[in-house]
């Protein structure tokens, strides 16, 4: 079952120079149970994509347009087409968010057990202690040690991994469908990503909720996600189930991000190899494909067609496609 | 928190005696003499100086006038004897020759002045600055913040000397929408309204200034609070807007107002004395400008010592009331 279907997605900040285009026309759909990840260099939209579909950005600074299709506890509604206000009821319960930085995610003045028990008040209609049951229920599930006890702490007696934890509980405890992860492991320590990884992953079988994983880190992606998204400059330039997308990369830049990850069965001697210049200005995006500028193979297709022409998202295979002359066949002659 | 408090309060002594100490040492060194002062602008007789010196005990050491002023504190002190006799019961700060009081008589019936002025004018401008300040965030860019622009410039700029004579002018005089402030202050609880009809006017040139200031730090504090990532958070929860600016918001950002606002009020516990002087308060600002003009030693000395006494304990009230608001402080 299709649980978000999100069509022509577009998101502009206007400035004084000019609109930055941060998420050009992206489409994308992901399942019920299923893992989506979204990866791309710091700002290539992955971010302001969720926020987008969270209703989270401001109105005032942020031009949005597109649909997106979500099959809500109360039916179907378009996140980006009905009014904010009533947004606000499905945040939290159907789709829920965590973010980047667990140490300043938390509100500093209220005990981890009053911001969850918050959280769990807003959506249902439920004597306090019930919600306080829950939310050391969901502690516990996410492995605080002593959750009866630790629900009445405050944030800054907790490590940042233990606060990521309190973050996923309190995401969690109204049961949503999709879970929007955004680089969820980023800030924490190397050893204690892995364990949030984990912690993800056993939630996610338990409660049966899709998430979205927002990362810029393709070795999180390979251990789990079942389909990947990889942005550059605002738009999808290639969409594949994980293990296509490992095995036959059909766009250059995602083969950069590829040869970018140190690996232990290369010698060590070789340097890493780095994806040369930086990402386009989104105010002025180039004409062609917006890689192009960077991309190593652009002079395999003739006519210089790759910095004049914006290929389309083509099939490669029934569960990829990219957006590149070079893997759809055009090759110089 | 039992130990926490007593601890600072121990400190809290500590600081005060020092300072007691060095305004003395800086009012004991100056270059009058305070027993030729007791006798009058055109007195010249060596024998009534010298008499008053020994009746006063400027003659003593300065240690020891020193060591009998803090002694005064707590047991009392007289002057002079037999039938000159005067006492001064604890908590004594002296005897002020040129009004023929007890400093602390003095003091006692000043300070209720200046602490209704302060306490009014507090609650005033923070119900303005607070309000106007979250509003102007909320409605940032709006007309709302506009007009509350208007008004942190009027306010900020215009001294209150002035505020206070252009209100009694219009609100006073012309308009005659209040009856003239007869400049006799009346307690609280001998009459509350006759009280809080001379106050008004005071109240309202006072928070006015303060009130500006507060927009201003308000405003700033709950636009900086909302970028907050915890703010984000609270929103994503799907808690209603107003839920988030009452309470994430706002608790964030008025912790330091806390601050703010009891160094502010401590302040002017010392003395508002452009607005005692405007609306002829009999307050402890315009006690101390009299005393200074009159070269007034002991209510200098007390006066001062008071001020500084004030700032002192609102400091160790608003780091306790912080420790109450911010878990992160919080000490057991």
């Amino acid at each position: 079952m299709t649980l978000l279907q999100v069509r022509n997605l577009s998101v502009g900040f206007p400035t004084p120079d000019g609109v930055v285009q941060a998420v050009n026309d992206i489409s994308f759909s992901i399942s019920a149970g299923e893992t989506l990840a979204i990866v791309g260099e710091s700002g290539s939209g992955k971010t302001v994509t969720n926020l987008a579909l969270m209703g989270l950005l401001n109105s005032n600074t942020a031009q949005i347009s597109g649909a997106a299709t979500f099959q809500s506890h109360d039916g179907e509604v378009d996140l980006l087409g009905i009014d904010r206000s009533k947004l606000q009821k499905y945040r939290g319960r159907d789709i829920s968010m965590i973010f980047q930085d667990p140490m300043s995610s938390l509100h500093p003045y209220y005990s981890i057990g009053d911001q969850i028990i918050e959280a769990h008040q807003v959506h249902n209609q439920v004597e306090p202690e019930v919600s306080r049951q829950r939310a050391i229920e969901l502690l516990g599930l996410v492995g605080i040690p002593d959750p009866a006890a630790r629900v009445d702490s405050y944030p800054h007696q907790f490590s940042g991994g233990m606060r990521q934890r309190v973050m996923i509980a309190m995401a969690l405890v109204n049961n949503p469908s999709l879970l929007i992860a955004d680089e969820p492991t980023t800030a924490l320590d190397v050893t204690v990503q892995a364990q949030i990884l984990n912690l993800l992953k056993d939630l996610q079988n338990k409660f049966k909720m899709a998430i979205i994983l927002i990362t810029h880190d393709l070795g999180v992606v390979a251990g789990a996600a079942d389909n990947v998204n990889v942005m550059y400059a605002g738009r999808i330039v290639e969409s594949a189930n994980v293990f296509d997308l490992y095995a036959k990369p059909s766009m250059p830049y995602t083969q950069g991000l590829l040869d970018s990850i140190p690996r232990l069965d290369q010698p060590h001697t070789n340097r890493l190899s780095a994806i040369p210049g930086q990402p386009p200005s989104m105010i002025s995006l180039p004409p062609g494909c917006s890689f192009a500028p960077r991309c190593s193979r652009k002079d395999e297709v003739a006519g210089g067609r790759c910095s004049l022409e914006l290929p389309e998202l083509t099939l490669r295979s029934a569960s990829h496609s990219a957006r590149c002359f070079i893997s759809e066949g055009a090759v110089a002659t | 928190m039992l130990s926490y408090i007593s601890r600072r309060l121990g400190v809290t002594l500590l600081i005060l005696l020092g300072v007691s100490f060095t305004v003395y040492v800086i009012f004991a060194f100056l270059p009058f003499d305070p027993a030729a002062l007791t006798c009058g602008k055109n007195c010249n007789d060596p024998g009534i100086i010298e008499a008053n010196r020994r009746r006063l005990g400027y003659d003593l050491p300065f240690l020891t006038q020193y060591w009998n002023f803090i002694k005064g504190l707590f047991v009392g002190s007289s002057y002079g004897m037999g039938a000159a006799l005067i006492n001064c019961p604890a908590p004594s700060l002296g005897y002020s020759f040129r009004e023929h009081a007890c400093v602390s008589s003095i003091i006692s019936e000043a300070l209720p002045v200046t602490l209704s002025l302060a306490l009014g004018a507090l609650v005033l401008w923070l119900i303005v600055g607070v309000g106007l300040g979250v509003l102007a965030a909320r409605y940032k860019g709006k007309i709302v913040d506009s007009a509350s622009t208007v008004f942190v410039l009027i306010g900020t700029s215009l001294p209150t000397f002035l505020t206070g004579l252009m209100l009694l002018v219009f609100v006073v005089i012309k308009w005659r929408l209040l009856p003239f402030p007869a400049g006799n202050y009346t307690p609280f609880f001998e009459d509350p309204y006759e009280w809080a009809q001379i106050l008004f006017l005071p109240w309202v040139t006072l928070a006015f200034a303060y009130a500006a200031l507060y927009t201003r730090f308000v405003r700033s504090a709950v636009i900086e609070t909302s970028n907050e990532d915890y703010i984000r958070t609270a929103r994503a929860k799907g808690l209603p807007e107003g839920t988030i600016l009452g309470k994430h918001t706002l608790r964030s950002a008025l912790a330091p107002i806390v601050t703010m606002a009891g160094l502010d009020f401590a302040g002017l516990l010392g003395g508002a004395i452009l607005t005692e002087s405007v609306f002829n308060l009999p307050g402890l600002g315009r006690l101390a400008i009299g005393a200074v003009v009159e070269y007034d030693l002991p209510i200098i000395v007390a006066t001062t010592l008071l001020a500084a006494a004030i700032v002192v304990l609102m400091n160790l009230v608003v780091d306790i009331a912080y420790a109450f608001i911010d878990p992160r402080v919080r000490i057991t």
